[in-house]
């Protein structure tokens, strides 16, 4: 791909992002938010497979995009799908902050090196140059990713899979109770 | 060169749109959209950190190529599902709530419970 083609398809697809956030941000249907979102989340796989991160990308589209998106769905059909304006006192202070913070990191964003640039400290710390030298010679499977995820970062992956477990549970303690709840109601 | 940081641009805006949201609406279901809109805000920092220019994807592709580091994308992997799970744990605390109130706006449940203290 062209550097130009590759920037213009950068830019474009991050302003479909802003704007597609924008529409979530002011719509008060909130089935209509939830389907945004679902957008939303196939943008931004979009954009991963535009900066090189394929794994991110299909692990987004499935989970953000699909998985996600049923969870608000099925949330919608226990509760309701309909957005009661808000009291306005909080709007101000609340775009205060949100301004001030978005603020401080723009200042802060001088500071970045260039997006792309291969003399970073991303790119140049020893650690890089190691995972992406010795993969192939020590583990042998093609796609770096999945030898870091599953072999060099192994401890972090064990640890994604506690807090999953954890949030099942939670999940199921705070959903079986209730329905246990409406179960003795109704008897 | 406006290019150079506009990928940090639209993390800012993305981040900024994301904590107004949860901070101004009252709606439960709302503020857990903020919340992963911000989440894939920070998703999309550590992934363009890593982004060489002409490089690819990170995928033994012969000698001589140029890989975007592996390294981000594998931090992120694992932040998705994470996120994922704490969306679940949300909306999950959005149905007990709403059973408990009868509402998934956050003023209309806290009158409620004040109404109740104020009879006790």
């Amino acid at each position: 791909m062209s550097a130009l083609a590759f920037d213009a398809l950068n830019v474009f697809l991050l302003a479909c992002l802003v704007v597609t956030g924008l529409a979530i941000a002011r719509l008060r249907g909130l089935f209509a938010v939830a389907m945004l979102s679902g957008i939303y989340s196939l943008l931004s796989a979009s954009v991963f497979v535009l900066l090189d991160a394929v794994d991110v990308a299909f692990t987004e589209a499935a989970v953000g995009a699909g998985m996600t998106t049923v969870l608000f769905l099925a949330t919608f059909g226990l509760t309701r799908s309909r957005e009661h304006a808000a009291p306005h006192q909080k709007r101000v202070p609340a775009l205060l902050v949100a301004v001030a913070c978005g603020g401080v990191l723009l200042v802060a964003l001088s500071d970045m090196p260039p997006f792309g640039a291969a003399d970073t400290p991303v790119q140049t710390d020893p650690i890089t140059e190691r995972y992406v030298e010795t993969t192939h010679e020590e583990v042998g499977i093609p796609n770096m990713v999945t030898t870091l995820l599953a072999s060099y970062r192994g401890f972090d992956t064990l640890g994604e899979v506690v807090v999953v477990f954890t949030a099942g549970i939670a999940v199921l303690m705070l959903l079986g109770r209730c329905s246990r709840e409406r179960a003795e109601d109704e008897s | 060169m406006i290019l150079a940081h506009y990928n940090y641009w639209v993390v800012v805006l993305l981040m900024m749109i994301g904590l107004y949201t949860v901070m101004a609406h009252g709606n439960l279901v709302k503020k857990l959209l903020g919340l992963s809109m911000f989440q894939t805000s920070v998703f999309l920092m550590f992934i363009s950190l890593g982004k060489i220019e002409g490089g690819t994807a990170p995928i033994l592709a012969g000698e001589g190529a140029v890989y975007s580091n592996p390294l981000p994308h594998v931090l992120i992997l694992t932040a998705i599902v994470v996120g994922v799970a704490t969306t679940a744990v949300g909306l999950a605390l959005v149905v007990r709530i709403h059973e408990a109130y009868h509402t998934i706006e956050e003023h209309e449940a806290v009158k409620q419970e004040q109404r109740e203290s104020g009879q006790a």
